[in-house]
């Protein structure tokens, strides 16, 4: 089985988001970057899958040169090749396009993304990779079965969940409960050097969003504190004052 | 151009979050002094599909065929981008639900149309632009993001746009298209509800606690109190990393992001991957006993003492509230 893992670059989740040139710009000084949290889920779940020569985890990244020490990691934690396409990811659009033109090129048996990333929080590139390749996409699956060339998924539903099945090749997004993400170990870090990275330029592909500016949620004010023993007053407060009671 | 809204159905019933999206939807339309058409996918009785006709649809398209009665994203794509095409729509607009989520972005391609997923404003057209403002890292920020596609697709963050009555005509109308096979491969075998009465992403009220509790086997109060609150509970992510409740509760950065009326955090201390995730709510109620939690920070409302005494305490408050109200 070949699988596709997709990864983001993304700042640490531990990041103190600030913005630069008049809020246009994500001030990245001093940002540490990480492989998206739910990628790493997908990029777990495919070694899983694959454990014991049962066949191949490519990882693909967007993204310039700066990149490919995250890629790195991913290789270290045990993805078999990687292949980065040299293009800033400009928007969900943009990187699903350059990634299908990939598969076009070579086939997959399984891609999966992260649910979401967690700068630009778009759920979009797996459904866009669906569409683009004419496949079935599963957007926050919580599990991931795979039995010959059929897989079972749990699909997130308000409330609950939906269990399906999907003949390969598909494309789905994974969140948390598909797979504990790993630690690459030592044996890993030193493969990583010498696996294999390409680097594949990027294709022509029509513009469709732009970000114009940032801003940041406002200031909450000072917190009302309710003596501990007057649990009273707290009800009265969220009702009368708050009304959300 | 009319405005097309995508009324996702839980079992034949629309929800709130449904209503609040064609109420934006309505809005979009009279910016643009066009109509704005509803289309249904699934079995949905008469009534309820009248009921999208009082926040402002002037048409109502039915799409029910038995091979569409389950969520398909694929082969629901294919009927809404149809429809949009039959109406002339340029606008498809839907609710940023589970599904939601796996259907903007097929609808955007087969469109070609930019989306914008997590909306939490309606768009401003102001000099033949057109800007929305959507959620972006985890909700420690908003990013103002432009479409510069002549179609457009927008999924609106639950929970962010107040519903409003504005009755309109509502003509339902049957709408049939043929399904592919090829958009029917993904089979749903079973629908598990979870015991939960209120979803958490759907929740106006949500009650979350954190390692505070100590312990899994004490979560009753937590229970007790959403229940009294009809809230929804939650936690965070060392409770679910711990196995003490499932990850469909956890919320924050890398769970789930909500926006209820009223989230009150007991235990927990205010990390700011969770303060992310929550950073949307209307009103913050504090529990904690340490007075230097960071999450006293972002609080509306707080108190400092030991989740053990305070819990069952607010818990005999809001039932003395419930029995005067």
């Amino acid at each position: 089985m070949k699988i596709l893992v997709c990864i983001s670059n993304v700042p640490d989740t531990t990041t103190k988001i600030t913005f630069t040139d008049n809020n246009t710009q994500f001030n990245t000084s001093g940002v540490q970057f990480i492989i998206n949290p739910y990628d790493e889920i997908a990029l777990a779940r495919a070694i899983e899958l694959t454990d014991g020569d049962k066949g191949t985890v490519t990882v693909i990244n967007v993204g310039e040169a700066a990149t490919e020490a995250t890629i790195r990691k991913a290789l270290a934690i045990g993805a078999t090749d990687a292949v980065r396409i040299n293009a800033k990811p400009h928007d969900a659009w943009f990187v699903a396009y350059q990634i299908a033109g990939y598969i076009k090129q070579n086939p997959f048996d399984l891609i999966l993304t992260g649910r979401e990333s967690i700068d630009y929080n778009g759920s979009k590139v797996a459904a866009m990779l669906g569409e683009l390749l004419d496949l079935p996409s599963v957007s926050i699956i919580k599990k991931l079965e795979v039995d010959g060339t059929t897989a079972t998924v749990e699909r997130e539903i308000e409330g609950g969940k939906e269990v399906m099945t999907i003949p390969l090749p598909f494309v789905a997004g994974t969140a948390e409960g598909v797979a504990e993400p790993k630690i690459p170990n030592m044996r890993g870090i030193m493969s990583a050097r010498t696996k294999p990275l390409t680097v594949v330029e990027p294709v022509e592909v029509q513009q469709t969003s732009n970000i114009i500016s940032y801003e940041t949620p406002a200031p909450r004010g000072q917190v009302t504190l309710v003596p501990a023993d007057d649990t009273a007053k707290l009800v009265d407060l969220l009702h009368t004052e708050a009304r959300v009671i | 151009m009319p405005v097309l809204i995508f009324a996702e159905n839980a079992d034949g019933v629309f929800k709130k979050s449904i209503f609040e999206a064609v109420t934006y939807a309505r809005a979009i339309a009279d910016q643009n002094n066009t109509s704005l058409i509803a289309i249904s996918i699934g079995d949905v009785n008469a009534a309820e599909l009248a009921a999208l006709s009082k926040y402002g649809a002037d048409k109502v398209l039915n799409v029910s065929n038995a091979k569409l009665k389950n969520f398909v994203n694929q082969a629901y794509a294919s009927v809404i981008a149809e429809a949009a095409k039959k109406e002339g729509a340029d606008i498809v607009v839907l609710s940023n639900s589970f599904s939601g989520r796996g259907l903007a972005p097929r609808i955007g391609v087969k469109l070609n149309a930019g989306v914008i997923d997590g909306a939490v404003s309606l768009p401003d057209q102001s000099g033949g632009k057109f800007v929305v403002k959507k959620t972006a890292f985890s909700g420690k920020a908003f990013a103002i993001t432009e479409l510069t596609s002549a179609n457009k697709v927008i999924a609106l963050t639950p929970n962010t746009y107040k519903v409003e009555e504005k009755a309109a005509a509502g003509t339902v109308e049957d709408f049939s298209v043929e399904t592919k096979e090829s958009d029917l491969k993904a089979m749903l075998k079973e629908i598990v509800r979870s015991a939960e009465k209120v979803s958490l992403p759907d929740a106006e009220i949500v009650v979350s606690a954190g390692r505070g509790l100590k312990g899994p086997e004490n979560w009753g109060m937590i229970e007790e109190l959403a229940g009294l609150l009809g809230a929804a509970t939650a936690c965070s992510k060392p409770v679910s990393d711990a196995g003490w409740r499932p990850h469909s509760e956890h919320v924050g950065q890398t769970g789930i992001a909500v926006s209820p009326n009223l989230y009150i955090a007991i235990g927990i201390s205010g990390a700011i991957q969770h303060l992310a995730g929550i950073s949307a709510s209307k009103v913050i109620v504090v529990i904690n006993k340490d007075p230097e939690a960071p999450f006293f920070k972002v609080a509306d409302y707080g108190i400092v003492g030991d989740a053990f005494e305070v819990v069952p305490k607010l818990i005999e408050a809001v039932k003395q509230y419930k029995a005067i109200a």
